[in-house]
């Protein structure tokens, strides 16, 4: 099907417009747009970060999403305590894949639940002894952890709880970290409050605790890479090639990362921000208070990565930009490969994202290096400076969505006969049962990693077997069976 | 037997809505009826009187000691006292933690799942406190509980305030379920004209002053002695001022929804009996040594 024009996808929204009553209309009017890459500023066009509209099938998260299982979750030799009744955490343990290595249970605790399993007692009477003594039990039971955060549940912020109080009596009774995050799933329109909110935590309760300490040796090419979630073994496939091109990576944040690591954060030259969403708070107040510059950088598919590597090492001296070099020319053979592998299979197919922090943006170059092309994206929980981002990305006349809605996307996807849509697990078997193919993007299927050059390799291959599989031959609708085919054309004729 | 009667009621903090609540209990028992007094204030001291105790132990502190509301039964909780009135108390949180509404919604639902409310009882009396400061000091007047408002108030202008801001809580939940205000109880602080007032009052938000409780010490002295007048002095006067209130209550039919005032109606309630001065404009704001150099 070929490309809409500019006025088809106006068409095209306005058509899935018409079914709202009046006031939903108006609201989801603007958050719906066409791309124009000749605008500067997103907001000209798309509305972001408002509440949701009810009865739409949203498929945000909560602020409680955000600080625990997006920034602070990942950390992995800290013990995260959900606070609260026990669903949030049980029912968020362990499911988004960032890997890290260690001992489970011994040293790391990346795939564990702790929670406070709140009771009607715990409401009524406060939930702060229950805490300190939960606290006590940890340092008992798992000396070997390095630190505690607290990730408030809702429950936490209407009884009016002190966990601060609780929170620095136990930092003096175990000695080590103790952070309470206010992320009552409650505060704000998603989960975008509460990476805001970890990261607050993150500036107020742990940066600061290497302040004046000089011990760390630095060298001049310490870099801290942020808002890389490990995801599948993102940030490993990411660290490699900044390790090659001569950086030392002083931090992951938080994939598979330290409370150590982020406390040295602030010792670093550069920090590297792959997750804008999540974590430019955090990178902002470092180069306001450390003065510690940060650069946005994108590690899918060759041409991005080349892009990135180029930009990262210009703001070295010689050596890296000859490093950056090196990296580029020594992959140029596998990821050619890849390319000449897949891009035949895959040529000329269209996809339609809508995904979470930057993925909505940072995977289109690596379709195009497959010669496909991304015809609509959206973000959950994107702001305006993510469309800002987007704009030039995307191609003019494509599809944007915000927050889209279960019957938006449905409807734009029968209209817009993608050959794969990219999103979240509460979309794949809709459109599965549509009869077209999906990937998982949030967890990367159970697969990944699709960072860097061993990424993309992985990536390449994901979308290709998915793509071209031959079950999506195999698909018959009841209705359309040869008799009824063949009583449709005689009646035709 | 009669329909199970529950009745609610609220007042100022203070204003004697426990001391009140059990003596009319009291004499109500007295009268043969069957009553239980549910304590919906994590302070647990609407039933000492009748248990003769400092505070009964509550629903929820045997709760948090057994583990959960679940593991409770009801004779756990529920004390029976003089003249056969069973007794149980909420309970909740100290001050300052915690979430002492949720613990009134918890209570109230255990007891009416273990059959606290059965077909002998005749009254049912919420001691609710002070105000309706959220939705679990709401649960006794929500539908299918409590019936009848009883609001208890003196001459004094906080106290009045409080009866109408009571009046305003009332018309919400009366809009949406069958719950009426039955009445006034003025618990008299000897002020000037304070039944007249009160009255007044009643008539302007719709309902009646359904008794004048006149002040006297044997109320004091029975309480030291964690005793209601009834039972501690049946031959006092002030014993009859409390039948003569459960006899009022009894017959009582005036149910109705309230028309709470304006403030401005209630303050030239009060000038009109000399409770406040007619309003200055001058001195709004000044302090006193503003004034003394004026």
């Amino acid at each position: 099907m070929a490309a809409l024009t500019r006025e088809e996808t106006e068409a095209l929204i306005q058509e899935v417009l018409e079914v709202y009553p009046e006031q939903a209309r108006k609201d989801r009017a603007k958050h719906l747009a066409v791309n124009d890459q000749s605008l500067e500023k997103s907001n000209k066009c798309i509305t972001s970060n408002r509440k949701s509209q009810p009865g739409v099938m949203t498929i945000r998260g909560c602020a409680y999403a955000g600080s625990k299982g997006v920034v602070w979750g990942p950390i992995k030799d800290m013990i995260h305590i959900s606070h609260g009744p026990v669903g949030c955490g049980q029912y968020s343990r362990a499911g988004r894949r960032n890997y890290y290595v260690g001992t489970t249970g011994v040293n790391t605790f990346g795939t564990m639940n702790f929670t406070s399993d709140f009771q009607e007692k715990d409401i009524v009477f406060g939930g702060d002894k229950k805490l300190a003594k939960i606290m006590l039990e940890i340092e008992e039971l798992f000396p070997l952890h390095k630190g505690i955060s607290i990730q408030s549940e809702c429950p936490i912020g209407l009884i009016g709880d002190d966990i601060e109080a609780v929170a620095k009596k136990a930092n003096k009774e175990i000695g080590k970290p103790v952070v309470p995050v206010r992320c009552e799933g409650f505060r704000g329109v998603s989960q975008s409050l509460g990476h805001h909110i970890a990261n607050d935590a993150i500036r107020d309760w742990v940066l600061e605790n290497r302040d004046g300490d000089e011990s760390f040796p630095t060298t001049p090419y310490d870099v801290a890479v942020i808002g890389d979630y490990n995801i599948g073994g993102d940030a490993w496939a990411s660290r490699t090639l900044l390790e090659e091109m001569g950086l030392r990576v002083v931090a992951q944040w938080s994939g598979d990362g330290t409370i150590a690591e982020m406390e040295k954060t602030p010792k670093v030259k550069l920090n590297l921000i792959h997750c804008y969403r999540s974590m430019n708070y955090i990178a902002r107040h470092m180069e306001e208070k450390y003065k510690i510059p940060w650069i946005e950088y994108n590690f899918f598919g060759p041409t991005k990565i080349a892009e990135s590597l180029r930009k990262i090492a210009a703001l070295f001296d010689e050596t890296i930009q000859a490093g950056a070099e090196r990296v580029i020319a020594k992959y140029q053979a596998e990821y050619d490969a890849v390319i000449a592998k897949y891009k035949p299979r895959l040529q000329g197919k269209r996809v339609m994202l809508y995904v979470g922090g930057l993925r909505p943006r940072h995977v289109i170059g690596a379709y195009e290096d497959l010669g496909m092309e991304v015809v609509g994206t959206g973000y959950e929980f994107g702001h305006n400076d993510d469309y800002d981002r987007t704009i030039k990305e995307m191609g003019n006349a494509t599809l944007i969505y915000d927050d889209v809605t279960g019957y938006e996307f449905e409807e734009f996807v029968k209209k817009v006969q993608p050959d794969l849509i990219g999103s979240g697990i509460k979309e794949k078997y809709i459109f599965q049962k549509m009869g077209i193919p999906f990937r998982q993007m949030h967890s990367w299927d159970y697969s990944g990693p699709y960072h860097g050059y061993d990424g993309f390799a992985i990536f390449a291959r994901d979308m290709d077997m998915t793509l071209n599989n031959p079950c999506w031959k195999q698909v018959k609708v009841p209705w359309k069976t040869d008799e009824s085919t063949k009583v449709a054309v005689a009646a035709s004729a | 037997m009669a329909k199970l009667r529950q009745c609610a009621i609220y007042g100022k903090g203070g204003i004697g809505k426990s001391t009140t609540t059990q003596n009319l209990v009291s004499a109500l028992a007295e009268l043969g009826n069957k009553v239980m007094i549910v304590g919906c204030d994590p302070k647990a001291d609407s039933t000492r009187l009748i248990l003769h105790a400092k505070a009964q132990t509550t629903i929820m502190s045997l709760a948090a000691e057994a583990g959960s509301v679940e593991d409770l039964e009801l004779e756990d909780v529920l004390k029976v006292g003089y003249g056969g009135i069973k007794c149980v108390e909420s309970g909740g949180p100290e001050p300052g933690v915690g979430c002492a509404g949720r613990g009134v919604i918890t209570a109230i639902n255990f007891l009416e799942e273990e059959g606290a409310y059965d077909d002998e009882l005749d009254f049912v009396f919420y001691d609710v406190l002070g105000d309706v400061v959220c939705g679990g000091f709401a649960m006794p007047i929500r539908e299918n509980k409590a019936q009848e408002i009883y609001i208890v108030c003196s001459g004094e202008m906080m106290a009045m305030y409080a009866a109408n801001n009571i009046a305003k809580g009332i018309v919400k939940y009366a809009n949406s379920g069958s719950v009426r205000l039955a009445g006034l109880i003025c618990n008299s602080r000897e002020t000037a004209r304070e039944d007249e007032l009160i009255s007044a009052l009643a008539a302007k938000i719709g309902t009646t002053m359904i008794h004048f409780v006149p002040r006297d010490n044997v109320v004091q002295r029975a309480e030291i002695r964690r005793m209601t007048v009834i039972e501690y002095e049946p031959q006092a006067k002030q014993a009859d001022e409390y039948r003569q209130l459960a006899i009022k209550i009894r017959d009582n039919k005036n149910f109705i929804i309230p028309t709470p005032i304006t403030m401005d109606e209630l303050e030239e309630l009060m000038m009109e009996f000399g409770i406040i001065d007619q309003e200055d404009e001058s001195i709004i704001g000044k302090t006193a040594a503003a004034e003394a150099t004026a």
